[in-house]
């Protein structure tokens, strides 16, 4: 008992160490390939590749000081950047990253992460309405309203592959779809379903991993031309970079939960060699298909967000849940 | 075409006295020469840059303004000149056409320096707006009945207006 | 969207739109009583970089002034000179040469293309597209080269004298030019698939911000904001001065009124400016770039004078009232974006704040030349 105990605490530090690094190296990811979309170096004189650049952005905000505008409220002020990064690193937990690296698997796997995911928006919130800024005020406004529309399509998703696997446990998830790329769910040919708006559902959720994270196109949170930088408007220092590595931290775990979901986790496309690489690669393809989308897009209005979500994705959604069930006491 | 019309109802506006077509080689700008009386004089478009040159009492201001309104012209700029050896103000008034039947039209009005007020022309070109603000910040010149006459590109407390030739910095 | 609301006063606040602001691209602040995201009534205050170029202009002599134009506008450059010094030799009656009259346009024209460039990268980052900025740039610094080159600036140039050029144009810079257009075609074809086709992009701006002919001739708009609401009106086709009659170009005119309808003018605007470019060089005359003949003091006799030019941002206007002295007795610099950006205040009512401030990055602000 108390050496699983060890075991446990040992991977979850592992997964926060992860996370955290994840974290910081995206950053540097993003700005590398920002780079070579728009033609020029991006950062490349700290180290080699500028790989030293995560960590020396990192002293330079930890050194500097946190200030708090006056007549905001200074609790959750500062409990907003902490909110934020919390459930972003504690989801990771919870993330099988091959048959046996996972911190501490638990048989509702997709209920713990969306539930914390749900608490991410709760923090824009709060930095929004204690930063005592009307732009904040209002980035938080949008970025509430633009979880709840987009967290709605997401969980009937979710709700649609944990039927087809018959379990919310994530690692039981991915053993369904192990044999060949033919039994994933983005393309489900062989196994115990056969449902052909499969990939729709695959689209359906990337767009609203997309929105969920408040990445371009759909950043209106922090639409830095119309409001400053939104909710994290009056953050210096460290507050800033929390706000920073939990964005980069959801998406991580977004399209951690995309390849579990949809793209077989660890196992392989031809059922050979299965393993944490398989794993790694996906969720990489992934994250790069975000900065890609990112610097190539611009953003949508509120109005445009909003009615995708409530005219479009949450139709399509229930339509595929419905025809999944369907199938599902066909076949 | 449209200069003509717009010619004819101005001078019906203006009734011009016949000294002014006598002087239409007289320049208004020559300092010590007589002040040019209202009326509409067509002036060369290849020396001046605009064909008709109105000329008149700033009460018939509005009725000039209706009437270019009425014939579509936009409104280009507004504008004032600091004439100090005659102790007065003139404003000037730049009209010209979006289609190709070219016509630009010039309307001057000349008030007294000490007391410069003239009516706002706002209420039918919304677009005076600024430029009267304008002319009000660098020439003192008041636009009766100019819903918002604050200094525009001036400092808010302002009270000084430096395009007037007595200014000193 | 961009309905009418009625409310009671307790329900809006106000939001300081800068005047530092990344949508403004500038020192331009605009009060907004908010209605949520809707604006309700919108107060455009500028000034905060007002310069009085128009007192220096007093005070200065005709040659000292020429350097002071390119400082309104710092993008677009050379079109202010051009109607300065189109004035100043029409008041004074300075002939110029034929060839010193061709690489005006020329270099006008470019720069008109390098400060389209500009816009459409900065518009594109108003609505959150970051990287065709970086391409935009990429393409106008061949343009700034070829100027630099030439005139000896990259920016604020003073190339123009009255009577002819600072400088004669030479075999490198005529084979640069000959280089760029085919380049700049090239460019234009990949914005349109990168921008201009994107359904995102469409969306945002299709049927935002519409305006009626009526608003932009009570305004006094011009530039794309009057083209895009279908009136076909550019100064160098209505009221053609310099060697314009010469070249065969078209003025682009979209009739729909709104956001989009302003950025396609511009975009073909660049294709144009690159056949005027195409035909000048072509039809470059030879001989010299001063008149042989020319005042040693310039001095226009007294008088009243008015030229309008189409810089990259409409209409362009110099009065200049002389008393025959070495100075201006009056100088008025009519600027186009000062027209341009006093119908926002009016028609952003009822838009939501995103629209509204595509809307304003639609309208190509430069602030220096709206504060002068």
């Amino acid at each position: 008992m108390r050496l699983t105990l060890i075991n446990v605490i040992v991977a979850v530090v592992i997964a926060i160490a992860f996370a955290a690094v994840n974290a910081a190296y995206l950053v540097w990811a993003e700005r590398r390939g920002a780079a070579r979309i728009q033609r020029r170096p991006g950062p490349n004189i700290n180290g080699p590749f500028g790989l030293l650049q995560p960590p020396l952005d990192g002293i330079k905000l930890m050194a500097k000081q946190l200030t708090i505008p006056g007549g905001a409220d200074r609790i959750l002020f500062i409990i907003a950047p902490i909110l934020a990064m919390f459930p972003a690193i504690t989801s990771f937990v919870t993330i099988p990253f091959s048959e046996t690296i996972v911190a501490k698997n638990m048989n509702v796997g997709v209920l713990m992460i969306f539930a914390f995911a749900s608490l991410g928006s709760m923090s824009l919130l709060i930095a929004g309405f204690s930063s005592r800024n009307k732009y904040s005020m209002m980035s938080s406004v949008r970025a509430v309203s633009q979880a709840v529309a987009y967290e709605i399509p997401m969980l009937i998703t979710a709700i649609t592959v944990v039927m087809i696997a018959g379990s919310p446990d994530l690692m039981e998830i991915v053993r369904q779809q192990s044999p060949s790329i033919l039994h994933w769910n983005i393309f489900p040919l062989l196994g115990n379903s056969h449902n052909i708006l499969m990939p729709l559902a695959f689209l359906i959720f990337f767009v609203c991993t997309l929105a969920e994270t408040n990445r371009a196109p759909f950043d209106l949170g922090e639409a830095e031309s119309e409001l400053v930088a939104g909710f994290h408007t009056e953050y210096g220092s460290m507050g800033f970079g929390l706000f920073f590595m939990a964005e980069y931290a959801n998406i991580v775990i977004g399209s951690c939960m995309t390849t579990i979901l949809f793209l077989g986790g660890w196992s392989c496309p031809f059922g050979l060699f299965p393993g944490v690489w398989w794993f790694i690669l996906k969720l990489y393809l992934l994250i790069a298909t975000f900065i890609w989308i990112r610097w190539t897009f611009p953003r949508t209005t509120i109005y445009g967000l909003l009615n995708l979500s409530w005219k479009i994705l949450i139709p399509l959604s229930l339509a595929n849940l419905l025809l999944t069930a369907g199938l599902i006491k066909v076949f | 075409m449209i200069c003509e019309k717009t010619r004819t109802a101005l001078e019906h506006l203006i009734p011009t006295p016949d000294a002014a077509t006598a002087g239409d080689g007289q320049e208004s700008g020559a300092k010590g020469q007589t002040p040019r009386p209202n009326g509409v004089i067509e002036r060369d478009y290849a020396v001046h840059g605009y064909h008709l040159d109105a000329q008149m009492a700033c009460e018939q201001l509005l009725a000039a303004v209706a009437i270019l309104d009425e014939n579509e012209f936009f409104l280009e700029t507004i504008t004032g000149v600091d004439w100090i050896a005659e102790n007065q103000l003139e404003l000037i008034y730049d009209f010209s056409r979006y289609d190709f039947d070219l016509c630009r039209v010039v309307l001057r009005t000349r008030v007294d320096r000490r007391n410069p007020v003239v009516p706002t022309i706002t209420g039918i070109y919304a677009g005076a707006n600024w430029h009267e603000r304008e002319t009000h910040d660098f020439f003192g010149i008041v636009f009766s009945g100019h819903p918002h006459l604050i200094p525009l590109l001036l400092p808010e407390d302002a009270d000084f207006h430096p395009l007037l030739k007595d200014f000193k910095a | 969207m961009n309905a009418p609301i009625e409310l009671r006063a307790d329900e809006t606040f106000v939001l300081n739109v800068g005047p530092q602001h990344p949508a403004t691209h500038g020192v331009l602040r605009v009060k907004m009583e908010m209605h949520g995201e809707y604006i309700v009534n919108a107060e455009t205050v500028i000034g905060y970089i007002h310069r009085m170029h128009e007192k220096m202009g007093e005070l200065k002599t005709y040659p000292q002034f020429l350097m002071n134009l390119s400082r309104m506008d710092y993008l677009g450059a050379l079109g202010y000179s051009h109607a300065h010094v189109l004035v100043v030799e029409k008041a004074s009656g300075i002939v110029v040469p034929e060839r010193a009259e061709y690489i005006r346009a020329i270099m006008v024209e470019l720069n008109r293309i390098a400060s389209h460039l500009f816009w459409f990268g900065a518009f594109v980052m108003d609505l959150g597209g970051f990287s065709p900025l970086m391409y935009a740039l990429q393409d106008r610094e061949h343009i700034l080269d070829m100027l630099e080159a030439v005139t000896g600036s990259r920016l604020t140039y003073c190339y123009f004298r009255f009577g002819g050029l600072y400088n004669d144009v030479d075999d490198d810079f005529i084979a640069a030019a000959r280089r760029f257009v085919p380049r700049m075609r090239k460019s234009l074809k990949k914005y349109r698939r990168l921008v201009t086709d994107n359904v995102i992009f469409r969306k945002r701006l299709e049927g935002i911000a519409p305006l009626s002919k009526e608003i932009c001739r009570k305004y006094g708009a011009s530039s794309a904001v009057a083209r895009g609401s279908g009136i076909n009106f550019d100064v160098r086709k209505n009221e053609p001065y310099s060697v314009y009659p010469q070249f065969d170009f078209d003025i682009p005119v979209y009739p729909q009124g709104d956001s989009l309808a302003r950025y396609m003018v511009r975009m073909d605007e660049i294709e144009q400016s690159l056949r005027i470019v195409e035909q000048g060089l072509d039809k470059l005359p030879g001989g010299p770039i001063m008149p042989e003949k020319k005042p040693k003091l310039i001095k226009p006799p007294p008088g009243d004078y008015y030229q309008a030019v189409e810089t990259a941002r409409g209409s362009f206007g110099v009065r200049l009232v002389s008393d025959g002295g070495k100075t201006p007795y009056r100088l008025k610099l009519r600027s186009p974006t000062y027209s341009n950006m006093h119908l926002f205040d009016e028609a952003c009512r009822g838009m939501m704040i995103m629209d509204a401030l595509a809307f304003m990055g639609s309208l190509d602000l430069v602030i220096p030349e709206i504060d002068r």
